[in-house]
């Protein structure tokens, strides 16, 4: 499904709809309180951006420097060039360990990397531990966005779904009772894995440690009770030194939910005794896209979301109307890189309003971005139609008397054809709205008549 | 006139030639009021920006030739429109032996408000304008040329249009509850992406309606011409008018 469908389809529904416009839009005015405390604002966020810049530029030095010491402190690194084989490694890792149930906790990687359904295929019981994860995990959905799987749901829905699978009372949407079923259920879950899974927010290049960052300490809850812990992280998360941390955990929960700092930012630097640590740094189109000269900066997001909590189209259409793992404004351009055909319209699914690139912490420039995927996917993907209209409008602004003759037929067309063509079912414009009332004159006449 | 006047020309979007030749007139006037010297050349026609925003900048080097050969001799080029104001700054292609004439025009051209708030330095207007309005930042004015301070980022407030209208005797400047957010017109999004734009347009009216606003008015008419279409199509009373036409209004 095209984009404007999935849309209109989500728009049907105008009362959901509000709903998620609104809830988003608080968690956007909430970043917005949150962060005009900060005196410093502006400054972390050029910091951030540079920082990014900095490393992208050097990606190959600091991955190695990462990865030598990483090595010294006794984890096990591996490289994957692209999803199958970062799959393939952790499959390895888990067979091996004889490992036939796992918890995760959030990693948009590995939803880019569809681990989920590949190991399952393979035998592998996955629980995804994030509460929100868990409940998309339950209705066999993605995440419909990256900080907020289930933001998509209301209370009801998961009350339901509960009721069905953890067997709570039927109707009772008390948030704490749910989420307390919720713990009990997960708890057992915690206890029986051997090996627990998590992403990574930040490879701190200096020290040979990565950072993990949530809110509920499922992450911590499942490395520390398991023998082995794998981490999946982009080539891209790479920060060069430990000070510069301080930069993105302050622009980081901010941006994302409006709290001055998630509540578990966990350093994990070599494994316990008896233990073993696990990264898998992967690639998957990273260096295609930092090939990409307009598009590389894009690599620098640190996925907090907030580009779709302001985004009036997401929260508008919802993160499924995307079809990408990264739904919104940062996926409507990092996705186009890994597949154009599929994602043709997502860099058309937005007015260009710019909202998206003053509200990033990082400073992507998303939106101008987007208008330069429009400028290649048309070279490829152009429809005809559009094409065609597109160089006849073209050519009637090249030349004056063109656009007289064409401006002057359009206005009297206006004025003479009966309503029901222009408002024509084949007409978007009309289908919702009216057009303008046609003057008499238009002002390159008036101003012939008055001035000249 | 004195003849070291500088002396503007006037560029006029073409859906504003042709369906608001009175935000034109308006603007010409308010400008001469002010004691500009406008010209406004007959021979032009469109900027390209919905061909380059539709994915066809490539298309537009013609059109962008024949503005910088339209404009290109003028001290300044001042335009009722944001957006296509922006469009001229930021999305021209390059165009083969006119560069210095591109780089000219890039530093000449305004938009109206900040041309009479940063160029003329007019920092109050005499003139009575007793209604209730409404404010409608278009994106392009607001975060592309800025305008006005965006809410997503924290500097100091500031908005080039709030500051002209604001002094006028018996305005009441109604502030909105989301003060900058996107109207969903966004030239071929509004018909490619109709439900959403629709969508998103209705929400921007609800907030001015909550709010009791009268008129409602802005720097672009591409967006009012979005808003106005449902307005009307919902027998919506409320009024629709540029910054121009309010402010050319109040001062005679």
């Amino acid at each position: 499904m095209s984009h404007p469908q999935a849309a209109a389809e989500f728009l049907k529904n105008q009362a959901k709809a509000k709903w998620h416009d609104e809830t988003l839009w608080f968690v956007r005015d909430k970043r917005d309180r949150i962060s005009k405390t900060i005196p410093e604002w502006e400054d972390l966020r050029n910091l951030a951006s540079e920082i990014k810049d900095h490393t992208l530029s050097r990606l190959d030095f600091y991955l190695e420097e990462f990865e030598k010491n990483a090595l010294k402190n006794g984890i096990q690194v591996h490289w994957a060039k692209d999803a199958e084989e970062h799959n393939r490694i952790v499959l390895g890792i888990l067979q091996k360990k004889d490992c036939k149930a796992i918890v995760k906790s959030k990693s948009i990687l590995t939803e880019e990397c569809h681990l989920n359904p590949y190991l399952e295929t393979n035998g592998i019981e996955v629980v995804d531990t994030d509460l929100g994860e868990r409940i998309v995990q339950f209705l066999n959905q993605p995440p419909s966005h990256i900080v907020l799987p289930a933001i998509h749901l209301k209370k009801g829905e998961i009350s339901e779904l509960f009721h069905e699978k953890l067997q709570t009372e039927k109707g009772n949407e008390d948030p704490t009772y749910l989420t307390q079923a919720a713990r009990i259920h997960l708890r057992e879950k915690f206890l029986k894995a051997k090996v627990a899974i998590t992403g990574v927010n930040f490879g701190v290049a200096e020290t040979g440690e990565f950072v993990v960052c949530t809110n509920e300490g499922n992450a911590d809850m499942g490395v520390h009770l398991a023998d082995v812990h794998i981490a999946c992280m982009g080539i891209e998360k790479l920060i060069p030194r430990r000070s510069d941390l301080g930069v993105f955990l302050r622009l980081l929960a901010r941006s994302a939910t409006g709290q001055p700092v998630t509540n578990y930012n966990s350093h994990f630097r070599s494994p316990s005794p008896g233990k073993e640590i696990h990264l898998v740094l992967v690639d998957n189109g990273r260096t295609a896209q930092l090939a990409r000269e307009k598009f590389r900066n894009s690599l620098k997001c640190i996925r907090c979301g907030a580009c779709m909590n302001t985004c009036p189209i997401y929260r508008r259409s919802g993160g499924f109307s995307y079809g990408s793992t990264v739904p919104g404004p940062i996926g409507s351009i990092l996705s186009p890189g890994l597949d154009m055909k599929k994602h043709s319209t997502l860099p058309f699914a937005s007015t260009l309003c710019g909202s998206c690139s003053d509200v990033c912490p990082v400073k992507i420039n998303i939106h101008e971005q987007l208008y330069e995927w429009r400028q290649e996917i048309t070279k490829t993907h152009g429809e005809l139609g559009k094409s065609l209209s597109m160089k006849l409008a073209s050519g009637i602004f090249k030349s004056p008397l063109a656009y007289k003759i064409s401006g002057n037929l359009m206005r009297s067309a206006l004025k003479n054809l009966p309503k029901s063509l222009i408002y024509h079912p084949i007409n978007s414009w009309g289908k919702g709205r009216n057009l303008p009332e046609t003057p008499e004159l238009s002002f390159k006449e008036w101003y012939k008549r008055n001035r000249s | 006139m004195n003849p070291s006047t500088p002396h503007i020309g006037l560029f006029i979007p073409c859906y504003v030639d042709q369906f608001y030749p009175n935000v034109a007139i308006a603007t010409l006037e308010l400008l001469e009021k002010l004691g500009c010297k406008v010209s406004y050349p007959l021979e032009q026609t469109c900027c390209g920006q919905p061909m380059a925003n539709a994915g066809y900048e490539r298309d537009t080097v013609g059109t962008s030739r024949h503005f910088l050969e339209i404009f290109g001799g003028f001290d300044y080029i001042v335009a009722p429109s944001g957006s296509c104001v922006l469009h001229v700054k930021e999305h021209f292609p390059p165009i083969p032996s006119m560069e210095k004439t591109q780089s000219e025009v890039h530093n000449r051209i305004f938009e109206l408000t900040e041309f009479l708030t940063d160029i003329l330095k007019v920092d109050q207007l005499e003139g009575a304008f007793p209604h209730r309005v409404g404010y409608h930042a278009s994106c392009h004015g607001q975060r592309g040329l800025r305008l006005a301070s965006s809410s997503e980022m924290h500097i100091s407030p500031f908005n080039k249009a709030k500051k002209l209208l604001e002094n006028l005797k018996g305005l009441e400047w109604v502030e909105l509850s989301r003060t900058d957010e996107c109207c969903g017109f966004g030239g071929t999004f509004s018909v490619t992406e109709e439900a959403l734009s629709i969508q998103m347009g209705k929400d921007r009216l609800e907030d001015h309606q909550e709010k009791q606003v009268e008129i409602l008015t802005g720097g672009d008419m591409s967006c009012i011409m979005h808003l106005q279409g449902i307005a009307s199509r919902e027998g919506n009373a409320m009024k629709f008018m540029h910054v121009a036409e309010i402010l050319n209004q109040a001062i005679q």
